[in-house]
């Protein structure tokens, strides 16, 4: 099966061979071919963290390949900017949309090249018949006139692709559109795509929702781990096919959770919403139990971890710690509570990357090192030297700014800081995102040990592979809910991918 | 790569090193800032003993520090609210209107100066909660907030007192504003002064509170996540400034035995050039209160031998503004120049290896 060949009609518009990208020791992108055709919709799938948002970025002209091709009409493409990428008639749309919010939907669409007359005054009246014009086309009604402040996800949407046809661009790339429409804007989003590939313009559609991807697209590409794995056309695949690429790899043995005794129930979040974000979330979390939050990015797991710890407020519902309710909104409440939160930003979140590993490490236990209400440099130290050294820190000094670790020590600076809390409840969102294997493989350990020790574990993880591996039992969210609850038995690669994509009722 | 390696370059790779690079760069300027300010101080007092009549006077040094007591009294707060990465623009205005508050208050109240003294400080504290209410409470950014109150406070001090001055004060009470510390020429005032800011140097430098202060300046998320409570903790700093400036009021009027609309009119300007000559970083998380002192010694030594030397007041703003400008040039302009000298170090590893 070589790429882009099968039942390949016609040439190619835009071809891309062998696309690598690499950012320090990650890779990103390992040799990925795509072809897209004019006249087709084609679909990229993968996994988060298979390398999709690279691709998009890469097309965009906002990341050059390390090495690889692309070629255009069959000539070789260089993009070095967004500029080069615009002239060569490729528009991204990106699932948040990227207008000025105080310039009218005229504006926005013609920005940069706006229609001028004399004395080089912008031409409003032609610009926003010309913005009328294109809405015509879309078959919409948005004013021209109106500043993009308030439109709707949707029409915001559509303003995008306004832009894009005013470029006459003839590639599309759409990057999880749809996450946030309606089941009518999403038809009428198919309409425009599939009008524009009427008129010989090739679309790329990123989505997790494989209804969506089977109702427009006329061919499926599938990345994992940032490796190209198939093309194909829809009409030769299955859902179930799909999934199996997108996960199929071994659930390797670097995730050794061990059985512990649970304990009391530590953790209990009953009914708890945040409008438009997430809604009706319950659990509860035992002593000496790992349970994993599962889902695709944007499913909500990140806010609900937010809102239990009190960072971000709720709507409704409660938290209680061992049967005690917490106040919302203060996670210094959280934290006197015995409630630890790693997460998922280590270098916005987790650390002050400015101020040294020692006082990172001590930043949430500093009331309770003081004595008399004085914290000296010695207390602090001492703490941070007998964390690090539990964790294995590799910095050169202790008084060395932080941001001078690399990414897996700098994990192990956060992981130290909670600890160091000597927390009961340890909320854990992407342990080991951006780190390298070694230090992953210690990071489980710990988990497992801390398990071990009677901490009930909430892990957040975009790592099918270690959500399997290190949960007890695996919560699925979809759309701001838990739509599934699988005890280690029962969770496997697809059940939990099916859950994920919001085809856990049918299947 | 099984682990990573103690200096490996992390994943994130090229701006994790850039702003190492930059961080340490930094770093290294301003643990050399606080030397270079004490060494700047005693080359300042050297010369201007050398070459200014009269500057080497203990009659001039004690006005020199009795002008210093209000600069040194408003620098204590700013700093740290400088550290949290915001600023207090109206802090001579509140000076100001404590100011006229007390003339007013002595004029027709008829309490006694005394309580007169505490209510200032108190109204002073209530000028700085309405600060802190703007800015935490609305989220609105300080510069803009203490802008708007510098020229409320302000007209608010004309309306106390019109452009009458209350000047009656009793005789006891203005002469004890000056007074020395018996056989020195050192005046009393300067006591009360180092025992604050070694409180606030202990508060910053040596107790829970300080370290939020630090981790807030240089990334409020990540000290909201550490259970910081950042906006509560920037409010009762500014409610401490307006405290502080009530009692920098009170000074200032018995000093000069002089309660005015325009009193301390422009010394806001004068503070923020202190505290940032003294190594606090305008963008926040860094700096410390000794530096600080340093920087308020230094600024008085300046202006006080200027003036000596007859230099007149335009010329003492224009140096003011200079120095405002050079510190907060300097620190990055070095950093700058060092970050770029250790990517270039970098780029020659490599293409060496």
């Amino acid at each position: 099966m070589s790429p882009g060949a099968p039942g390949a009609d016609s040439a190619p518009l835009l071809e891309l061979d062998g696309v690598t990208k690499s950012f320090g020791a990650v890779a990103a992108l390992r040799g990925v071919h795509l072809a897209l055709h004019p006249g087709e919709a084609h679909a990229l799938v993968g996994e988060n963290g298979a390398g999709k948002s690279t691709l998009v970025k890469t097309l965009a002209g906002a990341h050059a390949p390390d090495a690889g091709r692309m070629t255009l009409d069959g000539r070789p493409l260089q993009l070095r900017g967004p500029a080069d990428a615009r002239a060569a008639g490729i528009a991204v749309i990106y699932q948040e949309p990227t207008l000025f919010p105080d310039l009218s939907v005229a504006e926005n669409i013609f920005m940069g090249r706006q229609p001028l007359r004399g004395l080089r005054r912008i031409d409003t009246r032609a610009m926003n018949r010309d913005a009328e014009r294109l809405f015509e086309r879309l078959g919409v009604r948005i004013d021209p006139a109106r500043p993009a402040r308030g439109l709707s996800i949707a029409d915001q949407q559509l303003v995008e692709i306004a832009k894009a046809l005013s470029f006459d661009a003839r590639i599309l790339v759409m990057d999880e559109p749809t996450a946030a429409l309606s089941g009518v804007e999403v038809e009428r989003l198919f309409g425009v795509a599939r009008s524009l590939c009427e008129r010989g313009a090739a679309v790329l559609f990123i989505s997790h929702r494989f209804d969506e991807v089977f109702d427009l697209c006329q061919r499926i590409t599938v990345l994992r781990d940032g490796a190209w794995v198939s093309s194909d056309r829809a009409a030769d695949l299955t859902v179930d096919e799909v999934v199996r690429r997108m996960v199929g790899r071994e659930v390797s043995s670097l995730y050794p959770k061990q059985d512990a005794p649970l304990r009391d129930t530590l953790l209990e979040v009953r009914g708890l919403s945040r409008a438009g974000v997430f809604s009706d979330v319950s659990f509860s979390v035992r002593g000496g139990e790992i349970v994993a939050l599962a889902g695709l990015v944007g499913a909500g797991r990140s806010e609900v971890a937010r809102a239990v710890f009190g960072v971000d407020r709720y709507d409704a519902g409660e938290v209680r710690v061992a049967g005690r309710a917490l106040p919302p909104g203060n996670p210094g409440r959280a934290i006197a509570a015995g409630m630890a939160l790693v997460p998922e930003d280590r270098r916005q979140q987790g650390l002050v990357m400015e101020l040294s590993v020692e006082r990172n490490a001590t930043l949430a236990r500093r009331r309770a090192l003081s004595r008399l209400g004085l914290l000296l440099g010695g207390a602090e130290r001492a703490e941070a030297r007998r964390w690090t050294r539990r964790l294995q820190v590799k910095a050169s000094r202790l008084a060395a700014p932080v941001a001078t670790l690399s990414g897996g020590n700098q994990q192990k600076v956060v992981l130290a800081k909670w600890l160091a809390t000597e927390p009961r409840i340890l909320i854990i969102d992407e342990p080991t995102r951006g780190i390298d294997v070694g230090t992953k493989a210690e990071v489980h350990r710990l988990l497992s040990e801390l398990a071990g020790e009677g901490l009930a574990i909430l892990m957040i993880s975009s790592e099918l592979p270690e959500v399997l591996g290190m949960a007890d039992r695996v919560l699925v969210m979809h759309e701001g809910r838990v739509v599934r609850e699988l005890p280690r038995a029962e969770a496997d690669e697809t059940s939990v991918m099916y859950a994920a994509t919001g085809q856990g009722a049918i299947s | 790569m099984a682990h990573d390696s103690l200096y490996a370059a992390p994943p994130s790779a090229a701006d994790t090193e850039r702003e190492a690079g930059r961080l340490a760069g930094l770093r290294g300027a301003l643990g050399s800032w606080d030397a270079a300010i004490v060494a700047a101080l005693v080359v300042a007092v050297v010369l201007a003993g050398l070459s200014v009549p009269n500057f080497a006077t203990g009659r001039n040094a004690q006005f020199l520090l009795l002008d210093l007591v209000p600069l040194a009294l408003l620098a204590l707060p700013m700093t740290l609210i400088v550290i949290t990465g915001e600023i207090d623009l109206s802090v001579a205005s509140m000076v100001g209107l404590g100011s006229t508050l007390m003339g007013q208050l002595w004029l027709s109240s008829g309490l006694s100066l005394e309580l007169i003294c505490v209510l200032v400080v108190l109204l002073g504290a209530a000028f700085g909660a309405v600060n802190g209410l703007f800015v935490t409470g609305f989220g609105l950014p300080s510069l803009a907030v203490t802008i708007g109150t510098l020229a409320l406070y302000r007209g608010l001090s004309f309306v106390v007192l019109g452009d009458q001055a209350v000047a009656d004060f009793p005789a006891s009470w203005t002469a004890a504003a000056v007074q020395t510390i018996p056989g020195t020429s050192i005046p009393a005032a300067v006591v009360p002064v180092l025992l604050l800011a070694l409180v606030f140097g202990v508060v910053l430098h040596a107790t829970p509170a300080g370290r939020a202060l630090y981790a807030m300046g240089n990334n409020d998320e990540a000290a909201t996540f550490a259970g910081v409570s950042v906006a509560r903790t920037k409010f009762w700093l500014f409610v401490v400034s307006g405290a502080v400036c009530g009692l920098a009021g009170v000074f200032w009027t018995l000093r000069y035995a002089s309660a005015r609309g325009d009193n301390a009119t422009g010394l806001e300007l004068t503070v923020v050039t202190a505290v940032l000559l003294g190594g606090v970083s305008i963008f926040g998380g860094r700096g410390g209160l000794l530096g600080v002192v340093a920087g308020v010694l230094l600024l008085g030594v300046l202006r006080n031998a200027l003036q000596l030397a007859d230099v007149d007041a335009n010329a003492l703003t224009i140096v003011t503004g200079t120095l405002l400008i050079v510190s907060v040039v300097l620190p990055n302009a070095v950093a700058d120049v060092r970050a770029r000298l250790h990517r270039r170090r970098q780029r020659a590893h490599l293409t060496a290896s």
